[in-house]
């Protein structure tokens, strides 16, 4: 940066730290201070980001940009921060508390491995709420909501954020000395590092467990988690990553734009319904039976119905097609209804018997169809698809409604076909729509 | 005329394009997930980022951050997903916080029914985080409209620093129709123009309570302030009450100083109509096939559509009602936007609501019928 060098980060503007007497937190941030001063960043790249709790207080008091946000999503507002900005110095000030209710941003930073600086305050209860217990509450330990003392097991976090990932990972006291080094370590490795700092809370925990310096060093070291440099491993940082894949990522393709080429003999709204299988490309076939009718001057809308287990049940289209802008999509009363199996049948049966006489029902041959009013015509459908190809049961269905009704010219669905679909598709679907054509043929 | 296929949320993840999103970040749920995956391809070619977050909280979280780095974001998620927003949405009001969120409504409450459409959250987008404060929501009709509006919800949300709402419907995301969007005249997009001076920059400043404040993005020129805690206008935490009110009068009065600016209706008149429909969204389409038959009987029936809901259009609602006798409000839902019609509604005025909430389009005729237009 240029001109003299900062020599503290921190501003008396705004008055004195607002903690409590010995509290931790005050220490540790002289500690971040130190660690700014020997770093250097200039003040409108770094961002302080806090969340709720008493170290959420801090931010105010730093020459840098300060995000305030909600209780344990700082991550989450660092993330945004930085994958937008790659530029800036991200660090994470958040409590104890934070790290439980955002315990799953903390998880997934540490997964992800976006380069922000985490650094927990760690004073095992809630300070600004009153001292109650929060997930790093040692056991035993005497909180305002664990009055017989904590019968809940303390998270670890270090270890809790090295299991999902985590590429840096330090876990120190509020008072040990060279903590502003260990902040600088943090802040300068390239992906997601996380400061544990064990401190006193003297308003609330300490007290209540007569836990001091020592006490608090005894407390740390007999629980097993471990002290110092914990994890510190290269890993590529997500938001890196992320530039270079998308420098690799294919621009998308222009979209189908459909010019009409053909003419129509539909004269009004005319509502279509597909119902067959999952596995008999219902929905990307009726698709192409619609981009045939506005090959032919149409408009058309398309809904489907489907199982959230896409591989397996009914799988119903609904199609409209109409000379004008389609105002209503629902279609209360088809005028062609497809039946290409029993799962689709069985979706919509309900509805069959309140088909009007002026609509078609076109079934495949065999199916245990109800009374209806409506016209039917029978075709041995998946017969023919098991000669031209298993998929092609809609194109065949398609073409043979077509060639009978003659809704739009058979050239439009040809046309279709070759244009919207890839060659060894489309070589099958136009043997699918001849053979739709002669099974009308045959009829007739 | 050259059409494409497309379905409503292909139309407004482009228009999330045109109007300048280059930052996108969502967690999967129908009906709104096809919105993420169109981002996921569209924005890196862009030099933009689309990312999927660990949950809904995480996603608009990003989204915050990123907006406030100077990127305009968009994050689209369901009913279930709003629910989870809804604190971080308080942040954003209180952040003065650009920011597109899409509501693809499916039936509820709760899980609901995932793959089905309604529009039950009409009055939850409004009253949606503690406070009350107000908000703007836009709401398409078609697929073409769902592209217009995106990116007029940008324009919005920069012009104003506000959250804004596009309330979609499966009904209209996940319905492909045969649409020109190329032939669609859009807004152009509203750049963020950064702050002119160069100390002392308040966050916040404004000289008038209806100002909105020049914001300075993250790592720009100027060291700035985000804060959710109750704040002056330089970003500072306030405990005193004179400085709240002015800030909380502030919020209200930008957006309710706007409501005019902000309207967009559709009033299809008949003169000496004598009953009126009021509707948005996909049941517009069938409210103006409704009025039509209606007309085609002899009735006189205006009906006004309404593309921004709130701030609630109370000037083209009051106007399109004067001398009107009966008002019917066909709704998706148990009767919803209709409370803000009976409160425009001119006195001895009739406010008749058509309510189904079972999965299924209202129709032209049931909308006809139980409206009493026939």
């Amino acid at each position: 940066m240029s001109g003299t060098a900062l020599r503290t980060y921190m501003t008396d503007q705004v008055g004195p730290l607002p903690f409590c007497p010995g509290c931790g937190h005050d220490r540790l941030l002289k500690d971040l201070d130190k660690a700014l001063v020997a770093l250097q960043i200039a003040p409108k790249n770094l961002v302080i980001v806090t969340d709720i709790g008493c170290i959420g207080l801090a931010d105010r008091y730093f020459v840098a940009n300060a995000f305030h946000g909600l209780h344990g999503r700082s991550l989450t507002y660092a993330t945004g921060l930085k994958l937008a900005r790659p530029d800036l110095t991200v660090i994470v000030l958040i409590g104890d508390g934070g790290c439980g209710i955002g315990g799953t941003h903390l998880l997934n930073a540490a997964r992800r491995n976006v380069d922000i600086t985490a650094i927990v305050a760690n004073n095992f209860n809630y300070g600004m709420t009153g001292g109650q217990h929060s997930v790093t509450t040692p056991s035993g330990g005497r909180t305002a909501t664990t009055p017989s003392g904590n019968i809940e097991a303390a998270m670890d976090l270090c270890a809790t954020v090295i299991g999902a990932g985590a590429s840096w990972v330090y876990r120190g006291l509020g008072y040990e000395q060279g903590l502003a080094n260990r902040i600088v370590e943090g802040i300068r490795h390239p992906g997601f590092a996380l400061l544990d700092v064990c401190e006193l809370c003297t308003a609330y925990y300490g007290p209540r467990n007569e836990l001091n310096k020592k006490k608090l060093y005894e407390l740390v070291a007999a629980s097993g988690m471990g002290l110092g440099l914990l994890a510190d491993k290269a890993r590529p940082e997500f938001g890196a990553a992320y530039r270079e894949a998308a420098r690799r990522a294919p621009k998308r393709q222009r979209v189908t734009v459909i010019e009409a080429a053909f003419t129509h003999s539909v004269a009004k709204q005319t509502g279509l319904v597909v119902a067959g299988s999952a596995g008999q490309k219902i929905r990307s076939t009726a698709t192409l039976f619609a981009r045939a009718g506005m090959l032919a001057g149409l408009q058309a809308t398309q809904k489907d119905d489907y199982p959230i287990t896409v591989m397996t049940g009914p799988s119903v289209s609904e199609l409209n097609l109409a000379p004008d802008w389609i105002a209503y999509t629902a279609i209360d009363k088809p005028d062609y209804v497809l039946l290409l199996s029993a799962d689709g049948l069985n979706k919509i049966r309900a509805s069959l018997g309140r088909l009007p006489p002026s609509c078609l029902v076109l079934a495949d041959e065999g199916l245990d169809l109800p009374e209806t009013d409506a016209r039917l015509m029978t075709l041995p459908l998946t017969r023919a698809a098991k000669e031209v190809g298993r998929l092609s049961i809609g194109t065949i269905a398609l073409a043979a409604l077509l060639e009978s009704e003659k809704l739009f010219p058979m050239a439009a669905f040809e046309a279709a076909i070759t244009r919207y679909q890839s060659k060894d598709i489309a070589e099958v679907n136009i043997k699918a729509m001849n053979a739709g054509i002669a099974l009308v043929a045959n009829t007739a | 005329m050259s059409l494409e296929f497309i379905e409503g949320n292909e139309a407004i993840a482009r228009g999330a394009l045109k109007a300048g999103c280059r930052f996108f970040a969502g967690y999967p749920i129908t009906p709104a997930s096809t919105i993420l995956q169109y981002m996921l391809e569209l924005l890196p070619p862009e030099g933009g980022v689309a990312v999927q977050a660990e949950d809904e909280i995480a996603a608009i979280g990003f989204c915050i951050g990123a907006s406030m780095a100077g990127q305009k974001a968009l994050t689209a998620t369901s009913g279930p997903g709003i629910s989870l927003y809804s604190e971080n949405i308080g942040l954003a009001i209180m952040g003065e916080t650009p920011l597109v969120i899409v509501d693809v409504q499916r039936q509820g409450p709760a899980t609901g029914s995932a793959t089905k459409g309604a529009d039950g959250d009409i009055q939850f987008v409004r009253w949606v985080t503690s406070g009350g404060l107000p908000i703007i929501a836009l709401c398409p009709a078609t697929v073409a409209e769902a592209y217009e509006l995106t990116v007029r919800a940008f324009n919005l949300s920069e012009r104003y620093r506000v959250p804004v709402f596009l309330l979609s419907n499966k009904e209209i995301s996940l319905t492909r129709e045969s649409v020109d969007l190329d032939a669609i005249a859009l807004l152009p997009p509203v750049a963020r123009t950064p702050p002119t001076c160069d100390k002392d920059y308040r966050p916040h400043g404004f000289a008038r309570p209806e100002e909105v404040p020049a914001l300075a993005n993250f790592g720009d020129a100027l060291v700035t302030r985000y804060t959710t805690s109750t704040h002056d206008q330089a970003g500072y935490l306030t405990a005193n009450p004179a400085v709240i009110q002015e800030m909380i009068d502030h919020y209200v009065a930008k957006i309710e100083a706007a409501a005019d600016e902000i309207a967009l209706v559709k009033h299809d008149r008949q003169d000496g109509a004598e009953t009126l429909v009021v509707s948005y969204g996909i049941t517009a389409r069938a409210a103006g096939l409704a009025a039509r038959a209606a007309r085609a009987n002899g009735r006189k029936v205006s009906s006004l559509t309404l593309q921004t809901l709130y701030p609630v259009p109370e000037k083209a609602i009051a106007a399109a009602m004067t001398g009107v006798k009966r008002v019917v409000v066909p709704e998706m839902n148990m009767g919803q936007y209709i409370r803000e019609i009976e409160r425009l509604a001119p006195p001895g005025a009739a406010v008749v609501g058509v309510n189904k909430m079972n999965t299924t389009l209202l129709s032209p005729d049931e909308i006809a019928r139980q409206g009493g237009l026939l």
